[in-house]
């Protein structure tokens, strides 16, 4: 695997994704490639403006939503401070950049494989999917509560079938939950992949413990350092020790982890 | 200059250790920088046996800081022996291991092993760690308990310098520093995290597992410098600095008020090539500022 760098690089475009993304905060932040090669989806980076000082004192991690040889793209939803304070970044600005880090989601070329996303957790399947050998064998599950034209749904459907779920109101989610369970039952030879908030992991982990589906999740936790240095991350594995989710993971198999 | 330190026997090429628990075991760091052109590593806190830490949320960002409850979470001292300190450059920078136990005996037990092992340099004894309930504060705030681990842990020592770490958390941080350089101690760091904890109102509930944790980061850099003024001023063995350090200019700040040497902590979160950076920046900084040598300079403050 090549080695992770740190480097300060600039905003190349920063956009609210689609017509609502503006008001629902959900946002898509390019940055200079500072020359990862070989980012794997599912990988993620830290991203630290240069301009925080010490306020905020942590970086963010994000996962790579879309790598070129020239860009990388982040899908950014302003949720709390930091976020918050990232997507009101403008073009040109400067961003202290470390990784590709952690593992990255299984190709298996040949393999009917499901991904599950909920809400800002798409984004890694984008670059999944246009990484992928065989897109036809990809399907995607999304469940999102914003407007579908927030996420970049469309880069997914253009490579594979596709289907979303608009959750509106806490009756919907045992729908979704269903949703889940009849696409991984579908997929019980195959492989499934879910990134998404933990309720949403654990629905699909104890789905894939149930019907016998190999699925790697994608946890997602606070990081102070995104190295594996500051164990603040720790995810429990199944032998009930403590694991860094950036270095260990971020992506787990579901019956190696519990949530 | 000459950017060389001497620290209670151990040779750094510069003043700038990194400060354990902050730094992992070194290897994590890696691909950022040259290990060996650190002035020393201090590796992430050993026991005997590894321990698991405690529970999530382990940490919270809080005004130019952050707080920490890991519990002291570490691979124990055979894996570290076995697996990390041999892909560490141990020969070409000071490799200090940072160790923690329960009682005055199990320190004394761990600190042998830890000094027969040719490539730890030094020991750095954690007496103020405030997270692990089953002791560590209570060494560090007692003068008496303070110094019985000292002279445990120097009793095994064999040649290697033994440092003691000191906690802020306590009424009279002198009284401890005297205390552990009477019982033999060979320097000084200081300082650990300060106590303190984070709420949420909205869930009404502690940010932290462990409820209380350390406070580090450029928000304790006052209390540090005072108390690495104070303890530097008391005693006769050369003192580390540390807290809050997020510049060449802080690390100046500390040698100004006494520091033969510094670590830098909670900063190498902010990106992690912080510490490789620093140690580049740090000679024309300290040139920009009239410091012609760390001999002269250490200590100068005037304070009228």
């Amino acid at each position: 695997m090549p080695k992770p760098t740190c480097q300060d690089v600039s905003v190349l475009r920063i956009t609210p994704h689609g017509p609502e993304g503006l008001s629902h905060g959900l946002w898509l932040i390019e940055l200079e490639n500072p020359g990862w090669q070989a980012v794997r989806p599912g990988q993620f980076a830290m991203l630290r403006p240069t301009a925080w000082g010490f306020e905020p004192l942590w970086a963010r991690p994000f996962s790579i939503c879309r790598a070129t040889p020239e860009r990388l793209a982040f899908l950014i939803q302003a949720v709390g401070r930091g976020t918050r304070l990232l997507t009101g970044l403008k073009q040109g600005d400067t961003v202290t950049v470390w990784g590709p880090l952690g593992h990255a989601f299984n190709t298996e070329p040949g393999v009917r494989t499901l991904m599950l996303a909920g809400g800002v957790g798409i984004a890694p399947f984008v670059e999944y999917s246009a990484a992928h050998p065989t897109p036809s064998n990809l399907t995607l599950l999304f469940g999102h509560r914003p407007p579908l034209s927030c996420y970049p749904y469309e880069d997914i459907t253009r490579l594979a079938a596709a289907s979303a779920f608009r959750e509106t109101s806490p009756q919907d989610i045992p729908l979704f939950v269903a949703r889940i369970e009849e696409a991984m039952a579908d997929h019980a030879g195959g492989l499934a992949l879910a990134c998404g908030p933990t309720p949403f992991l654990r629905t699909v982990r104890n789905a894939a413990l149930k019907l016998g589906v190999r699925c790697q999740l994608s946890l997602e936790n606070r990081m102070a350092c995104g190295i594996g240095a500051c164990l603040g991350c720790v995810a429990t594995d199944s032998e009930g020790h403590h694991v860094q989710s950036c270095t260990r993971g971020p992506v787990f198999w579901a019956n190696e982890i519990t949530l | 200059m000459d950017q060389s330190v001497s620290l209670a026997g151990l040779n750094l090429k510069n003043p700038v250790m990194t400060a354990s628990g902050t730094f992992g075991y070194g290897l994590e760091f890696t691909p950022y920088g040259d290990l060996a052109a650190l002035g020393g590593i201090v590796v992430k806190g050993l026991s005997l046996k590894p321990r698991e830490g405690n529970p999530m949320p382990r940490i919270a960002e809080t005004p130019s800081g952050m707080l920490n409850a890991i519990g002291l979470q570490n691979c124990g001292v055979e894996r570290f022996l076995s697996d990390k300190l041999p892909r560490l450059p141990w020969k070409a920078t000071p490799i200090l291991a940072n160790l923690y136990a329960c009682d005055p005996d199990e320190f004394g037990e761990l600190a042998g092993v830890l000094a027969a092992e040719e490539g730890v340099a030094a020991l750095e004894v954690n007496i103020s760690c405030p997270n692990v309930k089953e002791g560590g504060v209570l060494f560090g705030q007692d003068p008496s308990q303070a110094a019985k681990v000292t002279e445990a842990v120097k009793k095994r020592c064999g040649s290697k310098p033994v440092m003691v770490k000191l906690s802020p958390n306590v009424a009279d941080i002198v009284g401890i520093a005297r205390a552990v350089e009477a019982a033999g101690a060979d320097c000084l760091s200081l300082i650990n995290t300060l106590t303190g904890m984070a709420v949420d109102v909205r869930t009404r509930k502690p940010r932290l597992a462990n409820v209380v944790g350390g406070l580090s980061g450029p928000a304790v850099k006052p209390v540090a410098l005072r108390c690495v003024w104070q303890v530097s001023r008391a005693v006769n063995i050369p003192v580390v600095g540390m807290g809050g350090i997020s510049s060449a200019m802080d690390v100046l700040e500390f040698i100004l008020v006494g520091a033969h040497a510094v670590q830098v902590g909670t900063a190498n979160f902010t990106r992690p090539d912080f510490a490789f950076r620093l140690v580049e920046e740090l000679p024309q900084v300290a040139a920009s500022m009239g410091v012609t040598d760390w001999e002269s300079f250490r200590g100068s403050l005037d304070v009228g």
